[in-house]
């Protein structure tokens, strides 16, 4: 036999498109063979019984009604971000930013409610808070769009210093409003007053929230798939000078696309601090502007896809927090567990897209 | 007459604050069905957590509790997750829910506001004895008391330093890294210096703050900066080992705080002062399980076995320290040493007769409460938390910046 013209073991061959039930299939078998995959790591590194383990992750999120209200409202405030992601995206518009705009969003709420609290009618005031609070997160999402259409600077390393400087604003504010003094905390705000806090429907702290971003889910949708901007946006996405030779107004369509991303955060911003939080920290926000850029190309920019990827990682978030509460473990061994099951769902996209053609046997 | 006034309503605000018991409380069962929550904003990597997490522990495992009795819940930002895990608490049946982070207090409240049968906890809030709830309760320690006493064996060491000729009385300045210009920081740091100044009168002291609880970079530059400034020997109110590590590096003597750091500075560490919150935890667990109210405000003292000194390094530490600790412990615990006594500090050169405090926590930050009587500022009496917030003026202490 001559080995030397043999053709290697295995090579790969990009496929043709696949329907979805098959892709779908492909990312199903990936996330059973991550949850095998931890059941092993799982025994081999505490000795705890893997399906016990389970169980309390789906208790983290299920276990009580409370617990599945407080699901939904970081499922809603984290797909709301992902969601201003996915028109940037689609448009390789690589904003990192959103943890900015998210923040400056809730600095601009805060300053409302304290300022302007119980000097004003309630209804006034909320109103003002949101059309304030999606402004300041479009300015904030603007202002690297606009120099990257008039000067070409890169978007990615500009979105992401933005965090920094919102973030330090929110620090300075901090210090203006703590309440005692030098505590470096501002507390609930308007505790006793209320003012300028969304008002719950049904007794629900949390079914608004959920509610605002599911209409936001559908809207997005349809403006990324059957509008006119939607579909700019994608061409941009694809080649620039294809969006040229066709008329696009390049530059347009980036700084109109990310003041709508920056709105779409600042409206998360307004979620959080009127909605439920009723504060102002500098953690307020949580990273979330960064997990929602996994979130956003998990699903492939496809907002009905984020809700699903949305909630695979605040699901497992919970269950990881319910790990180390239940089983004394470090939060560490569950952030381990959730990032085999991502590493597992990313990879897989990979045979969505490829397969292997192992080398026939030989006769 | 207004002074009469002053002392009439502090003895009837002492009275309600009241005293802890720290004399035998009766024993109580604890049922095998009770539970108890502890929120805690970080997990054991950080030393102030780890603090109260072992101290959940210790207090569970004395009061023959098992481990499914408590749920111990790490990471709690300071927000609506505070709430929600609170509250998830109580849906699993908790009698006690305990929060061990400033941040987590309004939280706290709005879940006790919501569950009136459960007694909500928290340790170094402020608004406990104004919000007028039943089961929503304060508590801290007098660990000024501790600071003092700290503040005694850095003295010993200046002048022992003095002594032996490395500098004169005049340069005997002591360093100070804070975190912010919080009254707890400032109650901190100046019963530490009246503790150094108690045995070493010529001491001076410039304090900095990192605008952080834990930052060990900034510590660390805060204790090189206040080094270069030519201070002699360092002392923190913050949580890494930044200063410890600063102090090490440059050989000039550290006092800690939290728990001992000999580990990162056996030539330069000397003693710590640390709250020990198992008598709270155990007393607040014992008041639920016997069906009796907790206070608004709960003080833990040296008696109760709240704040302690850790171990002291006798080979850094100045002969006769621990001698002399014990002298001083044993003058507070009689109360005939005030830590704050009027005649010990003199501010804009004039000693202090009357002295407003912002007791009562409130956007304006309004003085509301007298809190000079006796001969001595009152601290921890009218609520649990520090209060002493005297900057301004303050004789031999000078603020570097004041920005935080």
């Amino acid at each position: 036999m001559d080995k030397k013209n043999r053709g290697p073991l295995c090579h790969i061959v990009k496929r043709p498109a696949i329907p979805w039930y098959q892709a779908w299939g492909i990312r199903l078998a990936a996330l059973i063979l991550a949850l095998l995959f931890c059941a092993v790591v799982t025994m081999v590194l505490t000795g705890d019984n893997p399906i016990s383990i389970y169980l309390t992750i789906y208790e983290g999120s299920f276990a009580t009604p409370r617990r599945f209200w407080v699901l939904m409202q970081n499922l809603a405030i984290l797909l709301c971000i992902s969601l201003a992601m996915a028109p940037a995206f689609r448009m390789r518009f690589w904003n990192i930013g959103g943890e900015g705009q998210v923040m400056i969003g809730c600095l601009v709420c805060a300053a409302e409610m304290i300022y302007l609290g119980g000097d004003i009618p309630n209804a006034v005031l909320i109103i003002l808070m949101i059309v304030s609070s999606l402004a300041a997160g479009a300015v904030w999402g603007m202002i690297p769009a606009f120099f990257k259409a008039k000067w070409n600077t890169n978007e990615t390393l500009f979105t992401l210093m933005m965090n920094y400087v919102a973030t330090q604003l929110v620090a300075f504010f901090i210090i203006i409003w703590e309440s005692p003094k030098g505590s470096g905390k501002v507390g609930i705000i308007n505790q006793k007053s209320m003012a300028g806090w969304l008002p719950t429907i049904a007794d629900n702290k949390y079914l608004l929230n959920v509610l605002i971003v599911s209409v936001l889910t559908v809207v997005i949708f349809i403006y990324m798939k059957y509008s006119k901007h939607g579909y700019e946006l994608a061409v941009v996405g694809e080649s620039e000078r294809t969006a040229r030779y066709v008329g696009i107004k390049v530059g347009n369509v980036i700084v109109r696309t990310m003041a709508l991303s920056g709105a779409i955060c600042g409206l998360a911003g307004f979620l959080l601090v009127a909605g439920t939080d009723h504060t102002i920290t500098t953690t307020l926000s949580g990273g979330r502007g960064f997990t929602a850029v996994m979130v956003a190309w998990m699903a492939k920019f496809n907002p009905l896809g984020m809700i699903f990827t949305s909630f695979l990682l605040v699901f497992l978030g919970k269950g990881a927090g319910e790990i180390s509460t239940n089983f004394g473990l470090n939060q560490s061994f569950s952030d381990i567990l959730s990032g085999i099951i991502i590493f597992f769902l990313i990879g897989c996209e990979f045979f969505i897209s490829y397969r292997l053609v192992f080398r026939k046997g030989e006769k | 007459m207004k002074r009469f006034l002053a002392l009439a309503m502090g003895v009837m605000m002492a009275a309600a604050v009241s005293v802890p018991a720290f004399a035998e409380e009766a024993a109580v069962e604890i049922p095998a069905d009770m539970k108890v929550g502890f929120i805690f904003l970080h997990d054991e990597n950080s030393t102030y957590d780890l603090n109260f997490i072992n101290a959940a522990k210790e207090a569970a495992a004395n009061l023959g509790m098992s481990e499914d009795q408590i749920i111990l819940k790490t990471n709690v930002p300071e927000g609506q997750e505070c709430y929600d895990e609170a509250a998830d608490m109580a849906d699993a049946g908790c009698s006690v829910v305990f929060a061990d982070s400033f941040g987590h207090e309004d939280f706290m409240i709005q879940a006790a506001q919501e569950f009136p049968e459960v007694q909500f906890c928290h340790a170094t809030g402020t608004k406990a004895h104004t919000e007028g709830l039943d089961n929503y309760h304060n508590a801290f320690a007098s660990i000024y008391e501790g600071r003092y006493l700290a503040g005694v064996a850095a003295g010993m060491k200046l002048n022992e330093m003095i002594a032996d000729g490395q500098f004169t009385e005049d340069e005997a300045k002591i360093g100070y890294v804070g975190a912010f210009t919080y009254a707890e920081v400032i109650s901190g740091y100046t019963s530490f210096f009246l503790g150094a100044r108690s045995v070493c009168p010529t001491a001076t002291m410039e304090v900095t703050f990192t605008g952080s609880w834990y930052d060990e970079t900034a510590e660390k530059e805060g204790a090189t900066t206040l080094i270069n400034n030519g201070c002699k020997l360092i002392s923190q109110h913050a949580d890494s080992m930044g200063a410890p590590t600063a102090c090490e590096a440059a050989g000039v003597p550290d006092v800690s705080y939290n728990g001992s750091t000999k580990s990162v500075g056996p030539n330069t560490y000397i003693i710590s002062s640390r709250i020990n919150w198992v008598p709270y935890m155990e007393h607040i667990i014992k008041c639920a399980a016997a069906g009796e109210p907790i206070e608004a405000d709960w003080t833990g003292t040296i008696q109760t076995g709240s704040v302690e000194l850790t171990e002291l390094n006798e080979d850094v530490a100045a002969e006769g320290t621990a001698e002399k600790l014990a002298e001083v412990q044993a003058e507070i615990e009689a109360g005939t040493l005030h830590v704050f006594d009027t005649a010990a500090f003199t501010v804009n050169g004039e000693n202090l007769e009357s002295y407003m405090a912002d007791v009562d926590t409130d956007e304006n930050y309004e003085k509301d409460t007298e809190v000079i009587a006796d001969g001595y500022f009152h601290e921890s009496e009218y609520r649990s938390a520090p209060y002493f917030d005297i900057t301004d003026g303050f004789d031999g202490i000078t603020l570097l910046d004041t920005s935080f």
